[in-house]
């Protein structure tokens, strides 16, 4: 495309065909972008997931063989926490951030349009190391050496797309910086943002700050396997558990990005429905940014068990401790906000009542595994399974789909199918506790996590989450359908779509125009 | 939201129903009490917590189902217009931080008692090899692996057959326990030969990573004579879930006759090197080594898995020049999984490992390697 | 408006924090150095260990571990398993190597001290873990070991576990 026909198109509305996705540098387009593919991988690793849970269907071997399942766990874990969590909200604030916060476009279009193409090639390099010699990778996601260092021909390419991923990371954080920073509308003071807003620009920090050491630690790993450094490697004087120390330090923040852009959209998500202002916005803001600077205090309390000297594992349990305080401000809040409201109850809502009960059981596990005598017991158990997966699918992935369900009507000018969108929340509702709850039990009674075949004592719990396991996959195809379905028609959305919609998205028309805002709005 | 409780309770009772015919159903939902008095204090304060979250659990959702009840547009229900409270939101920090400091401090206390190793009264070492473990007991010098038993690693082969239900323990048992006495202070030191590994015993609820490179310390003093049953909780590759753990505690005097028995059997196989062995014996003694030795890469059928660990039936290394065989079971073979077993196994193992891999799976060479071979090999 | 920011800083705090990365690797061998993290000895002159005050009253158990990694082609082993020391003066053991194949390897001896708590309080003035040792085929050799006990060892500690692990340190860059 030549320069005269972007200049056309900047004025216009979108360039005809397939080369519109392309080059795109709109944030709806961009967003749309991003949405898509995190559903596409969404599938993938769920696909994957479901290969785990029928291999541990029953005792005994069935379906795969012990690496191939290590491989599952693996690109499972990469592949949601990265190709699907990530984007997804990267999408939404693309779509929605400079709508919110009325201005016209991301602030760096272009970079918008780079980082969101490396992803798709950052995961065709991931997933192609599944067809490599000696399989993909199967040492976690977490990488920990020496075990890493025993992957085969995947690691080179591996480590290369986890850069990928980390450079299109932290190019979107810096364009959310940079769009919130400089482009609010007149008036829009910092504490007049949409929460949404808030926890974004605290969780675009914390990527911007964590992921390039992700970034090294992998690298590392690198020239630790081929160039003969010893970082990792007792033998010349390196230490594999400070990987560890080096891994957590991104991981812990990590788990809040994947977290805290939720937390925004459930804020907008009650109030609208309570058709009441959110409870203690202030405090909301706050609670966030201390949430973000905890989690940078709070890393080793995953690697209680590594033999860290006792003021190091009394350290880390206090500040892990703290955060409870915060984050039950946070429940707290929203439940004022619920409190003599006047409740109705659509999908979007479903979703968030849903985030908030689930959320807090994982949040409840999250208390008793800081405490670390306890932990000696719980950990690298299915009662961690149950925990991070309480707080991911009914926690951070419910938050995304409560999000798209509120501002799809926006997006596409048409209602979406109300009761389509109601069963979908009750069954993933129900299969997502099938699922995950009775991991709680078994790992309580012992049962290690990562193991392809376990001990016929565990098979009962194990059968029941593996049916819910299928019934939450097949679940989400409801929610494709619906999202099709919804593309292609329906009932006309009004501008405001929710009764009591607040802020400046629900100002525009629905859909939006290609560009927004012809005239700057200005907030009193 | 009541709806969901009642639906997914419903639906869970129809599960249970399905699966509790089954025989071996276990419906263990909770921690062990264990059998030391750290693992019943560490039982205590889990039940602790566990209540104070269910007690929070019923005031937040408990207000919150009110909310959703009372509090809905369609009861004719009218918005407040409040957004702040200075009092409910400074008392729902204060008083969650109170109670997090009534939890934390038996904790801390817990974990000071739990990290002193000091006045043991026996040392035992555990070193986590790729896939099973290695104890040396410090004092007395008796030293053996302990792997998976035979039975379950037969069970647990993709096409095996075999119905793990029938198998004893399948995938706790291993081939040698390790043998504790009871009221003694048992301190461990944990290392590892290639990977990280974590030793864990919930019964004693003590679980630490073993290193390489690095040596970690922990202690258990066992109240009941009993076996007990662990597994490794650090993922360390292919075999993670096949390195389980088998402690049998036993009174001072039981313990004290084993490790005479253990030192006497060690003397034997010392000797027993020098004896010649008929094809018979070490082809049944093969068998049993390499199941626990070499079944978990080459498979028991002797076939490997292609492409990644390679087959030996018919291979022409098990067909060919035999101290090139012994050698690569001695020394490992550089740049590949394949391990150097001289530390490991005695000159009888060996010899009765390539005795089995030169004659079994239709291998007929006819091959007896007798363990004086091996001896002038190492 | 107010609170712009000029879109290059941004980009400094990526680079900046790919540093901070490489940094936390001394960063933390300075930590384990203070607090004995990861059970690293310490190591002292001759002349500073004999100006150590013996302390005749207390005696600590040392115990002397052996452990070979990945299954390399070495036997590797203590003299004797354990000594009953007093805090302040020097002992003298040693480890066996034996080399069981028929080519020169280089190996590595790590050390590391149980509980992580007294590492800083051993001290060695000799010990063939300074260097990497090379073994002629078949080679064995006893390796010396000289090593005095801090008599500032906390008193709740009372034995002293030392684990060398022997690595294969062929074709291995030191750090």
């Amino acid at each position: 495309m030549n320069a005269a026909a972007t200049e056309a198109d900047h004025h216009h509305g979108p360039a005809p065909g397939l080369m519109r996705w392309v080059t795109t540098t709109n944030h709806k387009d961009i967003g749309t972008l991003y949405l898509w593919f995190s559903l596409i991988m969404f599938f993938i690793g769920g696909l994957m997931a479901l290969i785990i849970r029928s291999e541990l269907f029953q005792p005994g071997l069935q379906i795969v063989d012990p690496h191939f399942f290590n491989q599952m766990t693996t690109m499972h874990a990469l592949i949601m926490i990265f190709g699907v969590v990530m984007p997804a909200f990267v999408g939404l604030a693309n779509w929605m951030l400079p709508i919110m916060i009325g201005a016209p476009d991301m602030a760096l279009p272009r970079m918008n349009n780079w980082s969101f193409w490396i992803l798709p090639f950052g995961f065709g390099i991931m997933l192609s190391t599944l067809f490599m010699d000696g399989g993909g990778p199967s040492a976690g996601w977490t990488l920990y050496p020496p075990l890493s260092l025993q992957t085969g021909d995947a690691f080179p390419y591996l480590i290369f797309s986890i850069h990928m991923l980390g450079v299109s990371s932290i190019m979107g954080a810096i364009n959310i910086v940079a769009t919130i920073m400089n482009l609010r509308a007149p008036g829009m003071t910092f504490m007049k943002m949409p929460l949404f807003v808030w926890t974004w620009f605290i969780t675009a920090y914390l990527l911007i700050a964590v992921m390039p050491v992700l970034a090294g630690a992998v690298t590392m790993l690198l020239t630790d396997k081929f160039f003969g450094t010893s970082f990792f490697n007792a033998a010349g004087g390196g230490d594999p558990v400070m990987f560890q120390h080096i891994f957590w330090f991104f991981g812990h923040p990590e788990v809040y990005i994947l977290i805290l852009p939720s937390f925004g959209l459930v804020s907008e998500i009650i109030p609208t429905f309570s058709r009441k202002r959110l409870f203690g916005y202030s405090s909301m803001v706050y609670a966030t940014a201390s949430i973000a600077f905890l989690s940078f205090i709070v890393w080793a309390h995953h690697m209680f068990t590594v033999g860290m000297p006792l003021t190091g594992e009394l350290f880390f349990m206090f500040t892990t401790m703290l955060i409870a305080v915060p984050t039950g401000v946070k429940v707290f809040n929203w439940i004022s906000t619920m409190w003599r409201g006047a409740m109705t109850f659509e999908t979007p809502m479903l979703f968030a009542l849903g985030f908030v009960v689930m959320f807090t059981i994982g949040g409840f596990s999250g208390l008793m595994l800081a405490m670390t005598p306890i932990d000696f017991q719980y950990h690298d158990t299915y009662f961690v399974v149950a925990h991070f997966h309480y707080v991911l699918v009914p926690g951070a992935i419910f938050g995304i789909v409560a999000g798209v369900y509120y501002w799809l009507p926006k997006w596409t000018g048409n209602m979406y199918n109300e009761t389509l969108g109601k069963v979908h929340f009750w069954t993933s509702t129900v299969f997502v506790n099938i699922l995950f709850f009775p991991m709680h039990f078994v790992g309580l009674a012992g049962m290690p996590r990562r193991i392809p075949d376990y001990a016929v004592q565990f098979a009962d719990f194990n059968a029941i989450a593996t049916v819910g396991a299928f019934g939450f996959g097949f679940s989400q195809i409801l929610l494709l359908v619906l999202v099709i379905k919804c593309i292609r028609g329906g009932e006309k959305a009004t501008d405001q779509v929710w009764e009591g919609a607040q802020g400046l998205e629900w100002t525009l028309s629905s859909p939006p125009p290609y560009h927004s805002f012809s005239v700057q709005p200005v907030i009193k | 939201m009541k709806n969901i409780q009642r639906v997914s309770g419903t639906l869970l009772g129809a599960v249970l129903l399905v699966f509790s015919g089954s025989a071996l159903a276990d419906w263990q939902l909770n921690l062990t009490e264990g059998v030391t008095e750290i693992s019943r204090e560490v039982y205590g304060m889990h039940m602790m917590v566990l209540w104070i979250c269910v007690a929070i659990g019923v005031v937040v959702f408990g207000a919150m189902f009110y909310s959703i009840l009372k509090h809905r547009k369609s009861q004719g229900a009218t918005p407040a217009t409040f957004h702040e409270s200075v009092v409910a939101e400074v008392s729902w920090t204060v008083v969650p931080f109170v109670v997090l400091i009534a939890m934390a401090l038996p904790a801390a206390k817990a974990l000071i008692k739990m990290e002193d190793t000091s006045n043991s009264d026996l040392t035992v070492k555990v070193t986590g090899h790729q896939w099973k473990w290695e104890y040396e007991y410090v004092d007395s010098g008796v030293r053996f692996f302990s792997s998976l038993d035979t039975a379950s690693r037969e069970a647990s082969a993709r096409d095996s057959g075999i119905d793990v239900h029938s198998v004893d323990n399948y995938l706790l048992d291993v081939d040698n326990r390790l043998v504790l006495p009871v009221g003694k202070k048992i301190r461990f030191l944990l290392t590892s030969n290639d990977v990280l590994h974590a030793w864990w015993v919930p019964a004693f609820a003590i679980k630490k990573d073993a290193i390489p490179g690095y040596i970690n310390g922990m202690w258990t003093n066992i109240d009941e004579e009993g076996v007990y049953r662990g597994q490794c909780a650090e993922l360390c590759g292919k075999d993670h879930g096949y390195m389980p753990i088998v402690v049998e505690a036993v009174s001072q005097d039981r313990y004290d006759e084993w490790v005479g028995e253990q030192l006497a059997a060690a003397e034997a196989e010392a000797n027993s090197a020098d004896k010649e062995w008929t094809m018979d014996d070490l082809m049944a003694k093969g068998e049993a080594v390499y199941g626990t030795s070499c079944a978990a890469c080459h498979q028991g059928n002797g076939q490997g898995i292609p492409g990644v660990f390679p087959a030996l039936a018919g291979s022409p290394m098990a067909l060919g020049d035999i101290k090139t065989h012994i050698d690569i079971v001695i020394n490992g073979k550089a740049g590949s999984a394949m391990q150097a077993f001289g530390a490991q196994l005695s000159d009888v193992d060996i010899a009765a490992i390539v005795t089995y891999e030169r004659n079994a799976w239709g291998n007929d060479t006819g091959d007896v390697v007798q363990p004086s071979a091996i001896k002038a090999q190492r | 408006m107010s609170g712009r920011i000029k879109v290059p800083y941004l980009f400094v705090i990526p680079v900046l924090m790919f540093g901070f990365g490489y940094l936390m690797v001394p960063l933390y061998d300075l930590l384990c150095d203070i607090t004995g993290l990861n059970g690293k000895t310490g190591s002292i002159s001759i002349a500073e260990a004999s100006q150590l005050d013996v302390d005749q009253d207390r005696l600590v158990k040392v115990e002397f571990l052996g452990t070979v990694n990945d299954e390399a082609p070495w036997e590797f082993g203590p003299e004797v398993g354990s000594m009953m020391v007093h805090p302040g003066k020097q002992y003298q053991t040693s480890f066996v190597a034996t080399n069981t194949v028929n080519e020169t390897v280089v190996g590595q001896a790590i050390p590391s001290v149980a509980p992580g708590k007294a590492a800083t309080y051993f001290n060695k003035t000799e010990c063939f873990c300074f260097n990497q040792q090379t073994f002629e085929p078949l080679e064995s050799r006893e390796m010396p070991l000289v090593f005095v006990i801090d008599p500032g060892l906390p008193e709740s500690i009372d034995t002293v576990s030392l684990s060398y692990t022997f690595f294969d340190a062929n074709g291995l860059v030191s750090k």
